[in-house]
């Protein structure tokens, strides 16, 4: 065995800059029977970090459901697939850029798209949509302006030359952002029920293929360095930021697309954080065997390239695929046809190690399983910290406060505003398929020739999760759930994109595990598995970590296009009606965080069997025609949707109610609510239905005219709405 | 109807325009591979949007120089109808078969929405069915530029296709997406059988998309 000439003198050192403990150190040692070479030690870093190897979660994590009817394929692959029907399978995922995203936003979020589209597509299905979850700092930080616009950038760049419509998503702004962003990217995509790609090895002799790109020099470390926290010195690591390809992405997804539809791939993974290394280790794992690669093979783009470099490397569009040995011409001449990279590499074979040489010397030698089963796994302490204790506000608390004026305040905040500037620069309609465009609750996008579509939604909310993190664990999968719902979808399964701070601090565990515990509520109840995911942890910077995150994607199917739902209100004379039960919760509410500066009152509190009981009241409703639009209420209340409603459909609404505590009605944050516009002919009927389903409706208002106006307070014209609601942005 | 579209590495709204040539004109179009040499026998040959080559050079520009578009550039000049759109059209102003230049949007930034388009020649094979229409724009480069020799000269033979405008037809500042001067988002070649543009009609063509504003310029094809 070569091995490079190092000396254990500098051993510790060596080994805390790959990340590892010296515990850790001691397991790969007894696990090999011998110290590691350079190498060797490079692979541990790579597969024994955080980001790959979800040491501090993957307990908890297994506590999800993750089954359900249509769940094909659930967490442990590229990406989690679920059936929709007519042979036709829905792949999707979400992922974390956080780290890369701070240090280079806009090549971070860029690369962030490049990811976790190859995540999907390398299970045979064609990305249809993008999403994603962005939070930023303080708007008036002076980093952030820069971070938006570059991660905006970045992920219109990826998606819009890759050619796959990026559809909606969700930002929030909060100073706990202030020096970890979060930039959270998920991809649907749709596949055939028998055409589906898996990436474990089989097949003893069968060729080891590279694709793709060349490998340079570039994000070596990547996972690494997303496995840990920033300080001062962070900007020095920039130098692990990959840097993105998109059009190449492209000809390697059709190239892929092509090939797939031969009988000539046996398992294909993308080569994404820990690039070769966890590729390959990946598939032989799987598969149960070993896999030998000669890295002289390997395309470079450098020269000089040491083994150490070629397997961390993580040079963006690449793939690892092993194929039927007969088919190789043929796959060689799609990727000649695409003019990218077509390299056998290496060999399955029955070892059960990952054997590497370059150069004609053994380079690497290691049983798979020391390198995946023997992988540390920790229990971490936790601690709960109590919920933020609930506070009953009145009517007397806010008399000074005016209704409308505070209206517009909070409609032109940077959390409430429109993010009109922002989808502007994705291109959210290439593929012809987009329904239901961003801006309403769920993005809809078409099966390609078919009359059903798949809804979609990003969400979480933050400061719910850091006040209550059980509570909020549960809201950030209710709140996709009803988004889905309010499109005319019936919600079908999520994937979770877990951001939290360092998980070696018992408070921050405790917030994953009670985010997980309420996730896990939600999930059970609503028959909502998890499909997929990602966890990012070391979110903080100079010891401040992040608010707990637990961003969610959910995906849901319209068997029928005909009844989609979007929020725009539509016709004059119709009636607005609110769904579900109003408590005048105004606890950490937008209202008492963007009126009163105020982050206190407690996490609103969710009720599951309320939550499922009014949303398939909406699918009925939607079902039977009775409904014109429906919006859910969350963020800001019932007055901000009503609001959002008018903004859209450009109409006004006459508001008619009684209520003793105005402001608590308005702006309160009560859950399982929606509003729904009803025409006069369909009100009773629906009066009727609610009242035998035991769900509470009341009426709003009467749509029409030009301003929003409420009974017994004032007015204020739909112009000022739509001037407040985009202000924001247009001036960034 | 024979109709051909081009498709180059990088390409992306070729699906797109075939599903609307199959749904429009009735029959679907042969798909052309960049590294092809030859187009034999067409009524309409498009060029459809996307990022081709990334766009990495300058927008279109390798594009132009690929095996196939001596092809299309021979079919022009001997008058079958060509259409670019969005980086098509790029690829068609640096072919040399159309005027002007695409540069940057006025904004710095890439551009997704409805825009409202007025056709200023309606005596064309694209345009005898257009009328002012809604469709998407969704581009990085989509500033028409011709110097003032150019722009008379486009302008003598009738040779703009649409200028963006508001919705009552009305050309100004506040309608123009992009800074494109005169508001121009389509050119014709001399002879009117080279069309460029950059909104997307194949993105406007069916009850789904919101509007079906786009079917205008294909239905003009067929009649």
């Amino acid at each position: 065995m070569t091995s490079s000439n190092w000396h254990f003198d500098t051993e510790k050192s060596l080994v805390e800059s790959h990340g590892l403990k010296l515990d850790e150190f001691e397991k790969i040692v007894e696990g090999l029977g011998r110290e590691p070479n350079l190498t060797e030690l490079g692979i541990f870093s790579a597969m024994w970090n955080e980001h790959c190897s979800y040491k501090s979660s993957k307990y908890w994590l297994k506590k999800l459901p993750t089954s359900g009817e249509r769940v094909i394929q659930g967490p442990g692959e590229n990406a989690g697939i679920i059936d929709i029907d007519d042979g036709d399978v829905a792949v999707f995922k979400m992922e974390s850029h956080n780290h890369p995203s701070f240090l280079e936003p806009y090549q971070g979020a860029a690369t962030g798209v490049g990811g976790i589209l190859r995540d999907v597509f390398t299970m045979g299905a064609r990305p249809v949509a993008n999403m994603n979850a962005l939070r930023f700092g303080d708007p008036n930080h002076p980093k952030t302006k820069h971070l938006v616009s570059g991660v905006v950038g970045g992920i219109g760049g990826y998606g819009n030359c890759i050619g796959i419509p990026t559809v909606g998503g969700e930002v929030n702004f909060h100073p706990s952002y202030n020096g970890n962003i979060l930039v959270n990217a998920m991809t649907v995509g749709i596949a055939k029920k028998d055409k589906i790609f898996y990436s474990a090895a089989a097949g003893i002799g069968n060729p080891v293929v590279y694709v793709g790109s060349k490998t340079g020099r570039d994000g070596i470390h990547g996972a690494t360095m997303a496995s840990a926290e920033f300080d001062d010195d962070s900007e020095e690591k920039k130098p692990t930021v990959q840097v993105g390809d998109p059009f190449t992405e492209k000809l390697l997804l059709e190239a892929c697309l092509e090939l797939m539809k031969e009988d000539a791939i046996i398992a294909i993974q993308d080569m994404g954080a820990a690039g070769l290394t966890s590729s390959s280790i990946e598939m032989a794992s799987k598969g149960n065997v070993g896999i030998d690669i000669n890295l002289s093979k390997v395309p470079m783009r450098a020269s000089n390239m040491t083994a150490y470099e070629l397997m961390l490397s993580e040079s963006q569009e690449r793939m690892l695929m092993v194929i039927q040995p007969k088919k190789e011409e043929l796959a060689r001449n799609i990727f000649k046809k695409w003019d990218l990279e077509f390299e056998v590499i290496g060999e399955v074979t029955d070892t059960k190690k990952l054997i590497l040489h370059m150069d004609g010397e053994e380079q690497a030698s290691i049983p798979i399983n020391i390198l995946v089963e023997d992988a540390p796994e920790y229990q971490r302490d936790y601690i709960f910290n109590d919920p933020s204790p609930l506070i009953s506000f009145e009517s007397k608390d806010f008399e000074d406060k005016d209704i409308l004026s505070d209206l517009l305040k909070m409609i032109s905040h940077p959390n409430l505003c429109s993010r009109k500037w922002i989808w502007e620069q994705y291109d959210h309609m290439v593929m012809a398929d987009t329904v239901v465009r961003p801006g309403s609750d769920a993005a809809v996008v078409r099966v390609h020739g078919t009359n059903k579509g798949i809804a979609i939604s990003t969400d979480c909310s933050p400061t719910y999760c850091r006040h209550n993190s059980y509570e909020g664990g549960k809201h950030a999968v209710v709140e996709t759930w009803r988004n889905i719902v309010a499109s005319g979808a019936e919600p079908i399964a999520i994937t979770d994109c877990m951001n939290f701070g360092n998980p070696e601090k018992p408070e921050i565990m405790g917030q994953f595990v009670e985010c997980i515990r309420g996730m896990g509520d939600a999930c059970s109840k609503l028959n909502y598995p998890v499909i997929s995911g990602n966890v990012s942890l070391y979110n903080e910077t100079n010891g401040e970590g992040i608010y707990p995150t637990p961003a969610i994607g959910g995906v849901g199917l319209i068997r029928d296009l005909s009844n989609t739902m979007t929020i725009d209100l539509k016709n004059e004379g119709n009636v607005l009606c609110l769904i579900g039960e109003s408590n005048n919760h105004l606890g950490n509410s937008h209202y008492l965080s963007i009126i009163l500066n105020r982050e206190d009152g407690g996490t609103p509190l969710i009720n599951l069997d309320d939550e499922l009981k009014n949303g398939k009241f909406i699918l009925d409703c939607i079902d039977k025609k009775l409904l014109k639009s429906v919006h859910d209420v969350g963020e800001g209340g019932v007055l901000v949707a009503i609001a959002e409603m008018c903004i859209s459909g450009k109409q006004g609404i006459k508001i008619d109610i009684t209520k003793d505590f105005l402001h608590g009605f308005f702006f309160g944050e009560d859950q399982a609510r929606y509003l729904v516009e009803v025409s006069q002919n369909k009100l009773e009927q629906l009066e009727v239905d609610a009242s035998k389903s035991a769900v509470k409706i009341e009426r709003i208002g009467e749509i029409g005219g030009t301003s929003i106006s409420i009974n017994s307070i004032g007015e204020v014209e739909l112009s000022s709405l739509i001037d407040h609601h985009t202000k924001w942005f247009n001036e960034f | 109807m024979k109709t051909h579209v081009i498709v180059f590495p990088g390409s992306n709204c070729d699906r797109d325009v075939a599903v609307a040539i199959q749904n429009i004109i009735g029959s679907s179009p042969e798909m052309v591979w960049h590294k092809d040499s030859t187009i034999n026998q067409s009524d309409l040959i498009i060029v459809p949007g996307g990022f081709s080559y990334g766009d990495y050079l300058r927008c279109g520009a390798m594009a132009s120089t690929s095996p196939i578009m001596k092809s299309v550039i021979e079919n022009a000049n001997k008058g079958v109808p060509v259409m670019g759109i969005c980086n098509g059209f790029q690829i068609l102003i640096e072919s040399g078969l159309l005027q002007g230049a695409l540069m940057r949007n006025s904004s710095l930034s890439f551009i997704c929405r409805d825009i409202i388009i007025k056709p200023t020649n309606t005596k064309t094979i694209f345009t005898n069915k257009s009328t002012i229409s809604k469709m998407p724009i969704a581009h990085n480069e989509g500033n028409y530029f011709a110097n003032s020799n150019q722009i008379k000269e486009i302008e003598d033979n009738d040779q703009i296709a649409f200028q963006y405008c508001d919705e009552n037809g009305d050309i100004n500042a506040h309608s123009n997406p992009n800074g494109s001067i005169n508001n121009i988002a389509g050119v014709f070649n001399k002879s009117k059988n080279v069309l460029g543009m950059m909104p997307h009609p194949e993105r406007a063509a069916e009850s789904i998309h919101g509007c079906d504003d786009g079917r205008n310029i294909f239905e003009s094809l067929l009649s």
